[in-house]
């Protein structure tokens, strides 16, 4: 073939895959700027005539937008930051602790990575039910403060710390917490910022057990908020579209933000799982 | 303090938080699927009953249970072979020597990948409207008749099915990616030299080096696949008339709308069993295939 021509087919082909998969966030961006009702028009208009931020206003002032990005904040932070710390500890245990059946224990674990998490949601739901715990803040926390893929990111990336550092330490009189706290966990920042953003997107993207185990509106999250919103106002196209800009925008941002670590878990997660 | 206890100490907050609120439940989940456990027993846990294997015996009686079940392989056979071609396709573009801005291009074809389910699934709602949907509207330019994708029960799933593919093509992609650059340019080198044409070094070196790769994503496609949820509910709540309704949505419907939880749990378990079998069928083929 042509060089020239393969190169304008390749690139073409590169474009066009690309506008595809961009423009609908595109549409929403725009669809989210026009004056109520005009989205609903005929020929459907790509771009706002005259731009506005009211379809925003409406959201935060009457539909309670504000309290929902709040709930999806709090509980988001609250699972990534109590997963970095239970998963940051078990990771190191199967990396760098010996104990008997440790091998057996993280291979039980990795085999259990097989049942879908939707299997546990029901009698997960009864049991919170009776501690009390269903339509709180907690419910929707305490199933996801530790992950099995969390626990092997770290277990994969703890490996590499050479154990005569650790060893050394213990020669002069460490104690173990102090080992983990002053000499692993600096070595492991890395890690620690892709697994935060991993267990940040996906709290903040998750839905099924949110919609389940949150009951009340007070406590709903962005995507509990924005489908049940879709159901109310399905007419409010324009209205809808900044909903979803406002559900979309804070994580694509953390992503563009954060690629590279987000990336590289990815990697790490699934190449040699 | 010995070493052993020192690691059980370390384990003890991960394993405590998945042993309460994982490994129990899922072991509950089997025993609620041998109870009736409804709204009565909700209200007093004494009107519970063992019933057996009763609930798996009614759900092979159940229309709907086999419908949703054929939506939920229609959507597994036919969006899993698109998901990972699109995966792949896009991955050898990236690869490509000839390819510009391949960072750009990866950022952006990434992107939907992070986005929010519900609300990507929302803007496809609209872009799939029938009347002012930019879809219809791009037919009626090419001269075509609009379609009612999401009220259409023969149009809904294939509509659900290229939502799934623009979401999540981006994650395998990544894989494949780096599953392509990690193939040594010797080998193509020493093909180039041979005379093989661009098919056939793609043929007998790529698509070889890239099986192992391509058995994982397959498996974890599958997997994931199979637990299809928000997609139906936000865009056609299980309809129209049933036509995609999934196993999950069944489940969830089963459970928290009638709080019929014994026979909830025996569709999520039968569920389980599925990707179980589909899993371990894909492994036995792809080893039988690695050694033909």
């Amino acid at each position: 073939m042509n060089p020239r021509l393969a190169r304008w087919l390749v690139n073409g082909a590169l474009f066009g895959c690309a506008a595809v998969a961009v423009l609908p966030l595109l549409w929403m961006l725009s669809a989210s700027l026009m004056p109520a009702g005009s989205a609903s028009s005929l020929p459907p208009p790509l771009l706002p005539a005259q731009p506005t931020l009211d379809n925003y206003r409406a959201l935060f002032a009457r539909a309670g937008m504000g309290r929902y990005l709040l709930n999806s904040l709090a509980i988001s932070g609250a699972i990534a930051a109590l997963a970095l710390v239970c998963n940051l500890m078990a990771g190191y245990a199967f990396a760098k602790l010996r104990f008997a059946g440790r091998e057996r224990l993280f291979r039980a674990l990795i085999g259990a990575l097989l049942i879908p998490a939707q299997v546990a949601m029901l009698p997960l739901f009864l049991l919170l039910k009776y501690a009390g715990l269903v339509n709180s803040y907690a419910g929707a926390i305490v199933p996801g403060m530790a992950t099995l893929f969390g626990i092997y990111l770290v277990r994969e990336f703890a490996r590499s710390v050479p154990d005569e550092l650790l060893e050394a330490a213990r020669i002069d009189g460490a104690g173990e917490w102090r080992i983990f706290v002053q000499i692993m966990l600096p070595l492991l920042k890395p890690v620690m910022v892709t697994l935060t953003v991993f267990t940040f997107l996906a709290a903040w993207n998750d839905f099924m057990w949110p919609l389940i185990v949150l009951t009340g509106q007070e406590h709903y999250t962005l995507p509990l908020a924005l489908a049940s919103l879709v159901r109310e106002h399905s007419e409010d196209t324009e209205l809808m579209m900044a909903g979803s800009v406002v559900t979309v925008l804070p994580v694509l941002v953390l992503f563009l933000a954060l690629q590279r670590h987000y990336l590289q878990g990815l990697l790490l997660g699934s190449v040699k799982g | 303090m010995s070493r052993g206890r020192t690691a059980w100490l370390f384990l003890t907050p991960a394993l405590l938080v998945l042993g309460v609120f994982f490994f129990v439940p899922v072991l509950g989940a089997l025993g609620l699927s041998l109870t009736d456990y409804d709204l009565y027993a909700l209200a007093d846990i004494r009107n519970l009953r063992f019933v057996g294997l009763h609930n798996y015996g009614e759900l092979l009686q159940r229309p709907l249970f086999w419908t949703a079940l054929g939506n939920t392989f229609y959507f597994v056979v036919v969006g899993v072979p698109l998901s990972i071609g699109a995966s792949l396709g896009t991955a050898l573009l990236l690869n490509s020597p000839l390819a510009r801005m391949k960072a750009f291009h990866r950022t952006v074809l990434f992107a939907p990948v992070v986005t929010t389910v519900v609300a990507v699934a929302v803007i496809w709602r609209y872009l799939f409207n029938t009347r002012y949907g930019l879809v219809n509207h791009a037919l009626a330019v090419l001269g075509l008749n609009p379609v009612d994708w999401l009220g259409d029960p023969h149009w809904a799933m294939p509509t659900i099915i290229a939502f799934a593919v623009w979401k999540n093509f981006g994650y395998n992609m990544i894989i494949l990616l780096a599953g392509l650059q990690a193939v040594p340019p010797e080998l193509y080198e020493a093909a180039r030299i041979d005379g093989a044409s661009r098919w056939r070094q793609f043929r007998h070196i790529t698509l070889p080096m890239l099986r192992p790769t391509m058995v994982l994503v397959m498996v974890l496609t599958v997997a994931g696949y199979f637990q299809l949820f928000a997609e139906p509910y936000v865009m056609t709540e299980g309809g129209p008339l049933q036509s995609t309704t999934s196993v999950l949505y069944l489940m969830y419907d089963d459970g928290f709308k009638w709080w019929n939880f014994g026979v909830a749990s025996a569709v999520a378990f039968a569920l389980f069993g599925i990707i179980l079998a589909v899993t371990m069928l894909l492994l036995r083929l792809a080893r039988r295939g690695a050694a033909a």
